[in-house]
């Protein structure tokens, strides 16, 4: 028997909601039914962080404290966490450090970003940094718009208040926390609603086949990143939302030697440590991956099945040959990643399918990976063009070569041009970069938009191929690149 | 009455004033207990606002109907021209801004109707059920197309010195160049709202977000057909404001009232982010086509500009806008012939309206570039054409007439911050640094800043302030300045309390109120603490002056022997303490309440005739950015940024840094990231956090000094203090500046055809138009 509410903790007690629009978000239900307005709404969109509360979630037994926007998560994805808001930070001692470093250090100037801000830097602060620095700081905060202060004094206040913190009142809780969560059963079916309009958290893959064999016109939710726009900014209906998010075998990371397997349910902090393995490149392009908040919601499998042509995961899998696996009911099927977009905003997946998860090959010796993503800002902005490469050089010579490009056409596609041109000539030969550079002509036809135009895409993707060739050649990346020097990374190994 | 009295104590004895105290609302912030318009408890039965806009950008309205948004479920009225029982005009001054657009639509977004239901996500889903026939015209979107059409918002205005062609002609330098500067959305971070609640008969009160409560009250007055006694505007705080909610609040809180007055039932409105962002004014983008003739040594001799201002579909805030962009056009320079020219060009596209600078910071970029095509022309450090054109002894002369009398303000800060940044030896290190490096350039620049303070339309130079001391001493405090995050609240309280002689936390701190303080003027033009401190110190020190009286007649002591420190009133050889003082004045019946007013002297401008004085005094401060362009990309980073400010004598450090920090992180997103895109139909396509770029952490120099200038203001103003919150602003043109500098050592003597703002995609446009861009 599915339990019929949404159930989760708050202040310590447990809260259960039924009868409430299956597509209710998190802040809605904050500001509008509990009437805690601390909570402020900047932008509806996940891109200001204004809303940013901290949902306390039991991994392998211990008590992870995630921020996440919640103007577009679900009220439903709370479901089995304590959610944690503003209100909850000061006691009757006073404020929390964190508070009182803000105050301190004159960290507030509007105020309307501030509470959004203190619960990112609360998160950061129960990641329990043993040495923070002013990166760490900056990942953590590139998620919160703030618009009066310039950032300065904030991050100030976090350097202070969030490296190796006291523990706080949070932490004298933690283990009557994770008793109260725990009677959040993990394998329970939940489904609130009526067979018209609900919303589903399946434990297990069996029930999730039922419910979509059931219900093959309902939507199939995970991070909700991008579909919580489609609720707040496209005013869609959505009566029938099933999601992933509690079902424990789609949650799993599974790693061989040579392959590394993410399950859809796996968000991007939960798979980024993995997946920066793979390379310094990996590493940075996750830290700049949406925003804190956005990989404490959204995830791996639900970036690529968006299918957007912009979205910056399936560049680097394509390059790295990584395979989806499908699964309608209990058959599975598996295929490329770069055969699954098969146009603009069209993928090969049936109603009945779900991507159940990607398996990424891990580079090989002499494989080099190269991954650069251009955007206007430098965090927390969508790709205008993001190249990825991985090129094979046996004794100087090119042996095999996977280019692939997204922002420079419908899909996400490879360069296959520019591979061809490049392979069985020497990486060292300025005239192997050019040939590259000048073969990406024939394989892209860019358009404009708001973000760049064709001429600019087209530009910047024939110099990504000589940046990376010049680089995987020898040529120090201190010298090209203005951020995430590899030569640092390997120092700081 | 002390008019001008804000500065005899010596800074030694201050207890308040000059310190470096929180925001009063700091601890409310960090706990989510401040509240914004949407947070206060809503009253019974209110009904939620949403807005309907055109989906084109020129054209006749052939028919709009509402009938099936009427009947859509939880609405309780549905809203159009026809509805407005006053005038249907929003505007600021000049009557073109309809609260409803009837017969003609002039941009996308401009409001057609509003629906009124009983919850916002009702009223959002029922707008689209509207059908809108609309009889599209080919639309004005570019500087070009107005200027094909030939259509202004306003008349062109000038003004200059001197036969400005003829110096140029005969200049052994002439260059011309036509230079682009993009627009900026404000994005605050609390969206536009009001919340109208109607009273007995016609009494209407209304919460705005808003910079300019009385022309909320006036404007909602007026679209209800009722006298503005009968309008209250009240406003605690805003989330942000930057001009964005000086003349362009008031449609929202109009349409409100109006759904107020038409379902008797209390009405709000809050627009979302999107819709903000469409229908609402940015900062002006312009053209600048210019000419200028220099000597040999790059000593400006005549500079004709020519300012092309998009200012939107109608008037506005333009005319003072663009009338600052060319008070600004000289920035920190002596040019000895000038013309300096001004059209404010129609375009159907959402009304451009104050933001940060007010036109300031268009008017001095252009001149900063003319600057750097200057010393690229000579070859000369850029440093050293400004510094050798600096206004100075023999040329104290504005372009307006107005002499610059500190002008050596200004160059102790360029000779402070050039030692304190380096800048001679860090200048040869990244010149050696280029001369190495093939794909990533660095530059850096060190610009001056000049700014005029006071509103340049002379009347807006008042304000009304208003004090009570309670017989049990607690003091209420009141003004017309209003709070968007600047901490005028804060600042003005400290100069309450100093002049009391109390402390802090006695004072309470009130909502703006047009009931309270009536025809105040916006808190804008960086005037929030030079007009309401001085008002508020003119009625506490009213006060004062009555309990002193009264403290010499009952008491029999000289006045000279009477001190209020501490919460106490030493008065000869007794301390009473604030309290019993307060209540035995109020005994003897003396009055403890008092309006205090303030206006601006001297100045005095006359547009008409472009004579006078706009400005009581100037800001100023310097800049110094190095960036690193990464030329295969064109990607860019700011690697270091130095910063001397001039606040005066500041009336709270800590907040004074505070405004200097953020100003230049928002002038420097305005000229790097923060790109706004309208496609051939006038649409905007980056009217989102999503696709519109502020700057983040991240992008923040590590190293990020901010100094304050040691200096106090010559004139009169309180506590010596200086404005503070456009001025700095414009210390984000160094960054602009750096990167120009960066890609010129592509190609040394080339000017570089960068436009504003500089995206990598024109950076590597510029790149490549000086042969970069290649690689290797």
């Amino acid at each position: 028997m599915a339990r019929s509410t949404i159930s989760f903790l708050r202040r310590g007690k447990r809260v259960d909601v039924s009868d409430i629009d299956p597509k209710t978000t998190l802040l809605d239900w904050l500001r509008l039914s509990e009437r805690s307005t601390g909570t402020k709404e900047g932008c509806a969109e996940g891109d200001c962080g204004a809303c940013t509360v901290v949902l306390a979630r039991e991994r392998e037994g211990r008590l992870v404290y995630d921020a996440v926007n919640a103007c577009i998560l679900l009220l439903g994805q709370v479901d089995g966490s304590e959610v944690i808001t503003i209100e909850d930070l000061a006691t009757d001692e006073g404020l929390h450090p964190i508070q009182e470093a803000m105050v301190l250090h004159h960290g507030s100037q509007c105020g309307f970003c501030t509470p959004g801000i203190v619960m990112s830097l609360l998160a950061l602060s129960h990641a329990k940094h043993t040495t923070l620095d002013r990166n760490t700081v900056n990942d953590a905060l590139a998620g919160n718009l703030c618009r009066c202060t310039g950032y300065k004094p904030i991050i100030a206040a976090a350097l202070e208040s969030c490296a190796s913190p006291k523990a706080d009142q949070f932490d004298a809780r933690e283990s009557a926390t994770l008793a109260a969560l725990a009677q959040f059963r993990a394998n329970e079916d939940m489904f609130m609603g009526s067979n018209e309009s609900f919303f589903a958290a399946p434990g297990s893959e069996a029930s999730l086949a039922f419910l979509m064999k059931t219900h093959p016109d309902a939507t199939i939710l995970a991070g909700a990143t991008d579909i919580g726009l489609w609720i707040t900014k496209g005013l869609q209906d959505l009566p029938k939302l099933i999601w992933l998010g509690r079902i424990r075998s789609l949650a799993a990371i599974e790693e061989t030697e040579t392959t590394l397997t993410v399950g859809a349910a796996v968000t991007h902090q939960q798979a980024l440590p993995r997946i920066s393995a793979l390379d310094p490149d990996f590493a940075e392009l996750g830290r700049r991956f949406g925003s804190t908040q956005v990989r404490m919601s959204g995830t791996v499998v639900g970036n690529i099945a968006n299918g957007s042509p912009i979205g910056d995961w399936p560049p680097a899998f394509i390059v790295m040959g990584a395979t989806l696996e499908l699964r309608e009911g209990f058959a599975s099927r598996t295929l490329p990643l770069e055969d699954f977009f098969i146009a603009y905003r069209k993928q090969d997946r049936t109603r009945e399918e779900y991507l159940r998860r990607i398996t990424i090959p891990k580079p090989k010796r002499n494989d080099h990976i190269r991954l650069f993503k251009i955007s206007k800002r430098r965090d927390e902005d969508i790709s205008a063009v993001m190249g990825a490469f991985r090129i094979t050089v046996d004794d100087g010579l090119i042996t095999d070569a996977r280019i692939a490009f997204g922002g420079m056409a419908g899909i996400p596609q490879r360069a296959r041009h520019a591979e061809q041109a490049i392979i069985g000539q020497s990486i060292k030969d300025i005239a192997t970069w050019r040939a590259g550079a000048e073969a990406i002509e024939r394989d892209f036809q860019p358009l404009s938009d708001h973000r760049a135009s064709a001429e600019y895409r087209m530009r910047v993707a024939r110099n990504l191929v000589i940046k990376a060739l010049a680089e995987i050649a020898g040529v120090p990346s201190t010298t090209t690149r203005l951020v995430a020097h590899r030569e640092v990374h390997h120092a700081a190994e | 009455m002390p008019q001008n009295d804000g500065g005899d104590a010596s800074i030694e004895s201050l207890r308040h004033v000059h310190k470096a105290l929180p925001h009063d609302s700091a601890r409310r912030h960090v706990s989510g207990s401040a509240l914004y318009i949407d947070d206060v408890p809503e009253p019974e039965g209110v009904l939620h606002i949403a807005v309907g806009g055109s989906p084109v950008a020129r054209g006749r309205i052939v028919s709009l109907d509402v009938a099936d948004v009427r009947a859509a479920s939880g609405v309780v009225a549905v809203l159009t021209a026809s509805d407005i029982p006053g005038k249907n005009d929003v505007s600021p001054a000049f009557g073109d801004d309809p609260m409803f657009a009837e017969e003609h639509v002039q941009f996308v977004g401009q409001a057609l109707f509003a629906v009124v239901a009983t919850s916002r996500d009702a009223a959002r889903r029922a707008l689209r059920l509207v059908r809108t026939v609309i009889d599209e015209e080919t639309p004005s979107i570019t500087v070009e197309d107005a200027l094909e059409r030939n259509e202004t918002v306003l008349p062109d205005y000038g003004f200059g010195r001197g036969d400005t062609e003829a110096t140029i002609s005969s200049s052994p330098i002439r260059l011309n160049g036509q230079f682009r500067v993009g627009g900026q959305e404000h994005f605050y971070l609390e969206g536009q709202v009001a919340l109208a609640i109607p009273g007995e008969g016609d009494e209407m009160l209304v919460h705005s977000s808003t910079q300019h409560p009385t022309e909320v009250q006036h404007v909602v007055a007026r679209v209800l057909g009722i006298p503005d006694a009968f309008v209250t505007c009240e406003v605690r705080r805003m989330g942000g404001g930057f001009g964005g909610k000086e003349s362009q609040a008031s449609q929202w809180a109009a349409i409100a009232a109006l759904a107020a007055r038409v379902t008797g039932k209390p009405c709000k409105l809050r627009l979302d982010r999107d819709d903000d962002m469409m229908m609402t004014g940015k900062r002006h983008d312009f053209r600048v086509d210019w000419q200028v003739g220099a000597d040999s040594t790059g000593r400006i001799l005549g500079l004709d500009m020519m300012l092309l201002a998009r200012c939107g579909y109608s008037a506005d805030l333009s005319q003072g806008v663009v009338d600052r962009a060319m008070f600004h056009a000289d920035n920190s320079y002596f040019i000895p012939a000038a013309r300096i020219a001004s059209r404010r060009l129609k375009t159907n596209t959402v009304s451009n309206t104050a933001f940060r600078g007010f036109g300031g910071p268009q008017g001095m970029l252009a001149m900063e570039r003319v600057i750097e095509a200057v010393a690229t022309a000579t070859g000369r450090d850029p440093l050293d054409i400004r510094k050798s054109n600096f206004y100075r002894f023999d040329g104290k002369h504005t372009p307006f007439g107005m002499e610059v009398e500190d002008f050596q303000t200004l160059h102790g800060i360029i000779d402070q911050l050039e030692r304190s940044s380096d800048y001679r030896a860090r200048r040869a290190e990244i010149d050696a640094f280029n001369n190495d490096s093939p794909l990533i350039r660095k530059g850096i620049a060190l610009t001056p800043v000049k700014f005029g303070i006071s509103f340049t339309l002379t009347q807006m130079n008042q304000a009304g302030a208003l004090v009570h001391v309670y017989s049990d001493g607690s003091i209420h405090l009141n003004h017309g300045g209003t709070e968007m995050g600047q901490g005028l609240f804060q600042k003005v309280a400290q100069i309450v309390a100093e002049e009391f002689g109390v402390s802090l936390n006695r004072i309470r701190i009130t909502a703006t109120s047009t009931g309270k303080v009536p025809n105040s003027s916006p808190t804008a033009a960086s005037s929030g603490s030079d007009l309401n401190g001085m008002a508020a110190l003119n009625a506490a020190r009213e006060i004062k002056n009555r309990i002193i009286a009264f403290l010499v007649e009952s008491r029999g002591v000289s006045s000279d022997l009477i001190r209020f420190v501490d919460d106490h009133v030493v008065v000869g050889n007794d301390r009473l303490t604030f309290s019993e003082v307060a209540r035995a004045a109020h005994q003897a019946r003396i009055h403890l309440s008092q309006a205090g007013f303030y206006k601006t002297p001297k100045v005095a401008w006359d547009r008409a005739n472009a004579k006078g004085r706009p400005f009581y005094y100037f800001s100023y401060g310097a800049a110094c950015s190095e960036v690193s362009v990464d030329t295969l990309t064109g990607e860019m980073k700011v690697e270091r940024v130095d910063i001397v400010h001039d606040v005066g004598r500041s009336l709270n450090p800590a907040i004074d840094i505070g405004q200097i920090e953020g100003a230049f992180v928002q002038g420097m997103g305005w000229l790097t990231t923060e790109e706004l895109v309208y496609d051939s139909k006038g649409r905007l396509r980056t009217h989102a956090p999503s696709t519109y770029k502020i700057p983040v952490a991240s992008d923040i120099p590590a190293a990020f000094n901010v100094a304050l200038f040691d200096g106090q203001n010559q004139e009169d103003t309180v506590y010596r203090s200086k404005a503070v919150g456009e001025p700095p602003l414009m210390h984000g043109i160094s960054v602009f500046a750096a990167i120009l500098n960066a890609i010129s050592s592509l190609k040394p003597g080339a000017d570089v055809p960068l436009d504003a703002p500089a995206t990598p995609e024109q950076i590597l446009k510029a790149v490549q138009a000086l042969g970069g861009g290649g690689g290797f």
